[in-house]
């Protein structure tokens, strides 16, 4: 006999209320990163590093900024899934582990902000 | 309390290479979200204009540097690299304890080729950018 209630069952989304939600996205942000950060390594060997110049005209061309963007937002929410994780595994006081996993939302959204701010600046300008 | 059984845990396994790549990928995951951190840091020192960026890159190019970023680029080629390991055992396939400690060698070795290959690559750019001219 099982002790879930049937509107538990059918909702399915367990006993920390997020069913495989955290799971999947880890999944699907994972794929997602596969071709975006091989294209992004790939494409910045070849590009004149050092100069300012360059670096802007190329990130600011319009697919290359969409790229970009699309690179920071899904390595910001892939990287937020996976500190919290770590974070969940290895602190266990209620008060420290609250505290870095929002601090870790907090700085994951900034980053990812910022990021995004700063390839816009660069395309728009 | 004291007699209540316990789950097995770390110490009580065999040791075996796939435990340490098992950890490595949470390792790597953790510089990589770091590295992500640098990724914006650099990002808003190009937006912000040329003497922002030429010290990012100066900060970037110190010999400190440059030997964190030779290990970060393993780091990040072998989260890359495990990650789809682990999204291949998400389908199923491959967990078989042989096929699981082939295919972390392979990750191994193909994550230390394509680290040289980056690094030589990027030597070889920063060399065109010093002299003007392929080496």
């Amino acid at each position: 006999m099982s002790l879930r209630t049937p509107l538990s069952r059918v909702i399915g989304r367990g006993s920390a209320g997020e069913g495989v939600g955290h799971w999947w996205i880890q999944r699907v942000t994972a794929i997602a990163l596969l071709p975006l950060t091989a294209w992004f390594v790939i494409s910045l060997l070849g590009q004149s590093l050092q100069s300012y110049d360059a670096m802007r005209g190329w990130l600011g061309q319009p697919w290359v900024a969409v790229l970009t963007i699309l690179l920071v937002f899904t390595l910001a929410w892939h990287s937020r899934l996976g500190v919290q994780v770590v974070v969940e595994d290895y602190v266990h006081g209620k008060g420290a582990k609250t505290t870095l996993l929002l601090l870790s939302t907090f700085v994951h959204i900034g980053a990812a902000v910022a990021g995004i701010f700063a390839i816009l600046a660069l395309a728009l300008s | 309390m004291n007699q209540r059984p316990l789950s097995p845990h770390l110490g009580v396994y065999k040791f075996m290479y796939t435990m340490s790549l098992s950890i490595l990928h949470r390792i790597t995951g953790c510089a990589a979200s770091f590295g992500f951190l640098v990724f914006v840091w650099w990002l808003m020192a190009l937006a912000s204009g040329p003497a922002a960026y030429a010290s990012a890159m100066s900060c970037l190019g110190s010999p400190f540097a440059k030997l964190l970023l030779v290990g970060f680029t393993f780091s990040f080629v072998y989260h890359f690299c495990n990650g789809i390991r682990h999204l291949v055992w998400d389908t199923g396939r491959g967990l078989e304890r042989a096929q699981a400690r082939r295919s972390g060698l392979v990750v191994i070795v193909v994550s230390l080729l394509l680290t040289s290959a980056a690094v030589w690559f990027g030597c070889r750019a920063i060399d065109v950018l010093s002299t003007g001219v392929a080496p």
